[in-house]
């Protein structure tokens, strides 16, 4: 019986650990900022796993550890500010609904771009390196340089202003604390992202052979699937995902800059590590932990805000070495 | 075994190399449809080479793979397995996060279960009924094996490889097993069975091949090997004589 209760402590211990440190923080911060914080915590977590789902998954199916997976997100923000300067109409207007349609025009521009770029990146670079993986570090690194530098071509090197539309900006009202109009929006457009795609992971027959891949390529092949056409489409999947995070990202900041997916890039590599390599769930609740500590810490202890989060990837690897959610080996 | 029209697969000449090392020195081989084909020998004698070379896992650097009549040689893994042929690993190759109805529903046709056959599979295999829920990775080794086999058959196959299903399990397990793979046979599936166990050889095995050292060294009928106790010890030594 104690065996048991040890067991079933070890299964769920990972998922308590987010509600945890979300009451635990309450008390030492007071109830006013703590829903601000939280809200921001868990909008800046959703909005990292958007880039990191992506880097999961291709890593957990393909093996392959994208260095040039921040490219994508760069990608995606450029193209948010490209469409959204002729659609200034609609985003000026106080009319949510126009506000909204901008958004969502951006975001699946984002992602048809980056999935495109990411397309041609798989054929031309990530072809030649499968199963190398000191060529395919060497190989992401260069590219991740050519295509920022590309981006500086294309759209100058100046940062530029990405405006929140005119009903996002401001804040709400919950009781006495603010909440950022934009941020409940990002929340909101994140969390549907993230169900359909766990939809997508557990109730269709092409999710079903992509969580098999993650443990077992070699015998999804010997099933009869083709992994190579499946490892293209996760491939462009995860880096349109990286172009709605990027899109996201940029329009929370207002600014993007050629620079705007390398700041995500330290933070996106501990969630994959906190989660585990390869895993959706697990980088969902790294996503998440390092959105809230960071916000948490931020407040609690500013000068800690910056090591807070290697500190929380160091205790949960003292606590599971092999991340919250390890997938199997290849 | 002589080259006969009935054959399924046919092996000739084939050679194959995994990093520097070649393993099959030219495998010669038929297994005959609707007929359990065993293929024995000691380990590191180059069976499961010589499967996984079939499945196209591993390529042939020479040599002709035949399966009714079509060459495998320039065909990928998933075109073999469209084929018909069907392969259980030595590991057996369970994802352990999906569920036993997930394992299941991998080998499906897009159309997903066809109740016919479910039916079959579940009858053979009650014990799957109980466990179809829960994670393959829960599952106990011998359990772990039926799935495995299980999710072979779960559509009609022209072709069963089975690498060493015996391995590891307790002899309840293994006399289970055995009820199986009878079944199957009298189903008049073709089977490719590598097994160190001679005792599951001989109440399966319609036709023999014995390998060693990457060629095949000898073939007959199951029924003379096991009637010629001199033969046995010649072909399969200590290996197969602890077994038995």
């Amino acid at each position: 019986m104690k065996g048991s209760w040890r067991d079933l402590l070890r299964r769920w211990a990972p998922y308590a650990l987010t509600p945890l440190i979300i009451l635990v923080a309450l008390p030492a911060i007071g109830a006013g900022p703590w829903l601000t914080l939280t809200v921001a915590g868990l909008t800046m977590g959703i909005m990292l796993f958007l880039v990191a789902s992506g880097l999961t998954l291709i890593f957990g199916l393909m093996d392959v550890l994208n260095f040039a997976h921040a490219a994508f997100v760069t990608v995606g923000a450029y193209v948010t500010v490209t469409v959204l300067r002729p659609l200034v109409g609609w985003t000026t207007q106080t009319s949510l609904m126009l506000n909204l349609l901008a958004l969502l025009v951006a975001l699946i521009a984002a992602a048809v771009a980056s999935g495109a770029l990411g397309f041609v990146f798989e054929r031309l670079i990530i072809r030649q390196v499968y199963g190398a993986p000191l060529r395919q570090i060497l190989i992401t690194i260069g590219a991740l340089t050519v295509i920022e530098q590309l981006v500086i071509v294309i759209w100058g090197p100046e940062a530029l202003v990405l405006p929140k539309p005119a009903s996002l900006r401001g804040s709400v009202f919950i009781g006495s604390s603010p909440i950022e109009t934009y941020r409940l929006a990002a929340l909101a457009v994140g969390l549907a992202v993230a169900l359909a795609m766990h939809l997508f992971l557990r109730r269709t027959r092409l999710g079903l052979v992509v969580r098999a891949g993650v443990e077992n390529r070699e015998m999804v092949q010997a099933l009869g699937y083709h992994i190579r056409r499946v490892f293209i489409g996760v491939f462009m999947a995860g880096t349109a995902l990286a172009g709605m995070g990027g899109m996201m990202w940029g329009q929370y900041q207002e600014t993007v800059n050629s620079q705007i997916g390398d700041s995500m890039t330290i933070l996106v590599f501990i969630i994959l590590i906190i989660g585990g390599l390869g895993s959706v769930g697990g980088c969902f609740i790294g996503a998440i932990l390092v959105g809230l500590t960071t916000n948490y810490v931020g407040f609690l202890a500013p000068k800690l805000a910056l090591g807070s989060n290697i500190l929380l990837m160091a205790a949960i690897l003292l606590w599971q070495p092999r991340g919250l959610f390890p997938m199997a080996e290849h | 075994m002589t080259a006969g029209e009935d054959a399924m697969l046919r092996l000739e000449g084939v050679h194959t190399d995994i990093g520097r090392y070649r393993i099959l020195h030219g495998v010669d081989l038929i297994a005959r449809r609707g007929r359990v084909t065993m293929l024995l020998g000691r380990n590191g004698a180059g069976k499961t080479t010589t499967l996984r070379t079939i499945m196209g896992l591993w390529r042939a650097r020479q040599g002709q793979i035949v399966f009714d009549g079509k060459s495998l040689a320039a065909l990928e893994t998933p075109h073999i397995a469209r084929l018909g042929i069907a392969y259980v690993p030595e590991n057996m190759g369970i994802f352990g996060k999906l569920t036993v109805r997930e394992n299941m529903l991998l080998a499906t046709a897009p159309r997903g279960f066809a109740q016919p056959n479910l039916d079959r599979v579940l009858d053979s295999f009650p014990m799957l009924k109980v466990k179809w829920d829960s994670a393959a990775g829960s599952l106990s080794g011998g359990q772990k094996q039926m799935l495995a086999i299980a999710r072979a058959i779960i559509e009609p196959r022209r072709l069963l490889l089975i690498d060493e299903p015996t391995k590891g399990l307790s002899p309840a397990m293994v006399g289970q097993l055995v009820g199986a793979l009878l079944r199957l046979k009298a189903e008049q599936t073709t089977i490719l069975l590598v097994e160190q166990n001679f005792h599951v050889a001989e109440a399966v095995g319609d036709d023999f091949a014995v390998m060693d050292e990457g060629r095949i060294i000898h073939t007959g009928a199951m029924a003379a090997l096991i009637a010629d106790k001199a033969l046995q010890h010649r072909l399969l030594g200590l290996s197969m004589a602890a077994a038995v």
